[in-house]
């Protein structure tokens, strides 16, 4: 018998925290899966973040090393740059990226520094319990805005992908979603692609991916996986913002 | 032929997987495993066509698709 699909090398067999129906496993594999491909894994160091993926260190069998909490495009960027051979890659969260770690990310993309982002956009802070984050949809309800975002209070979602396709800097900048085989399936070509581009010293990458959190959201994963379609792909479109060959950005 | 192998104790019971497969070839158990899950089953192993959705889907890579014989690749992963 031949095997068609199986875990790939670079994760580990320990079972994930996650809660079950949360798309970060998917997001996991699709690294996993990438770097193996690549053949990147043994000189990849990931930086965790402060969030639901603060054990990502207990699944990747890469070297990996912590970050403060939104620092992790910082450290990711002392590290290349100390070993520009080694492959360095940050698996953030919105409460880590989009708000405490906004100025790192902006910087380190602006800069250029060579290194993938990994950017989960499930639109609540998930790890802390469910309070309100820069990306949350304006009426969502979570533990702090019990009554649904105000947008008049708390403006408006950041869209993160398009913040940072602004910068002139050459960059990859992509947004995809987790929530259906196909879109997994598109997903993994831009994180491949993101890795693929470091690989060869061209530029700085983020790759956005819109997850689910069925805990904090209060539904069951299928609905969770309706909601995205419904609610946060709208807001969110998906698509590749920026590629390092057309210079400007925009 | 495909062959889908469920590893039972990696199985959260999130569904995702019996939502992603078009053919209808999972179920979910009645019996607990380890963790406290109702794990997924394959309920309808001849149905499957080997299309790999479930395994694409799963985010707890707890399952593994193996084939006997030619199997044409519906998609490129």
């Amino acid at each position: 018998m031949r095997t068609i699909f199986e875990k790939p090398d670079a994760l580990t067999d320990k079972i994930t925290h996650y809660c079950p129906g949360c798309t970060h496993g998917v997001i996991h594999r699709l690294v996993a899966e990438s770097l193996d491909e690549l053949g990147l894994r043994e000189r990849t160091v990931g930086i965790a973040p402060v969030g639901c993926a603060v054990l990502a260190y207990h699944y990747f069998n890469t070297d990996f090393q912590e970050a403060a909490h939104g620092r992790a495009a910082a450290l990711a960027t002392g590290a290349k740059r100390v070993r520009p051979d080694l492959i360095l890659f940050t698996y953030q969260g919105d409460g880590d990226l989009a708000s405490i770690g906004m100025a790192e990310t902006i910087h380190a993309c602006n800069r250029g520094e060579k290194i993938t982002t990994i950017f989960v956009n499930n639109a609540v802070y998930g790890m802390t319990g469910g309070q309100m984050a820069p990306t949350t949809m304006p009426g969502q309800v979570t533990t702090t805005s019990p009554a649904g975002r105000d947008v008049a209070e708390c403006g408006q979602p950041i869209r993160m992908a398009e913040v940072l396709s602004q910068i002139k800097t050459p960059g990859y900048i992509a947004r995809v979603a987790v929530h259906t085989p196909a879109h997994i399936v598109k997903a993994k070509r831009c994180i491949k692609q993101a890795f693929k581009y470091q690989a060869e010293g061209r530029c700085y990458s983020l790759v956005e991916c819109l997850s689910t959190c069925p805990t904090n959201w209060g539904m069951t994963p299928i609905e969770s996986i309706k909601w995205v379609e419904e609610t946060m792909m709208p807001y969110y479109p998906l698509g590749v913002k920026r590629t390092p060959d057309e210079g400007e950005g925009g | 032929m495909p062959c889908v192998k469920i590893d039972k104790e990696r199985c959260k019971g999130c569904e995702l997987c019996t939502f992603a497969c078009h053919q209808h070839v999972l179920g979910m158990s009645k019996e607990l495993n380890t963790k406290g899950y109702f794990p997924a089953l394959v309920e309808r192993g001849p149905r499957c066509i080997g299309c790999r959705m479930c395994a694409v889907m799963c985010p707890d890579v707890a399952i593994e698709i193996g084939i006997h014989g030619v199997q044409y690749n519906l998609y490129e992963y």
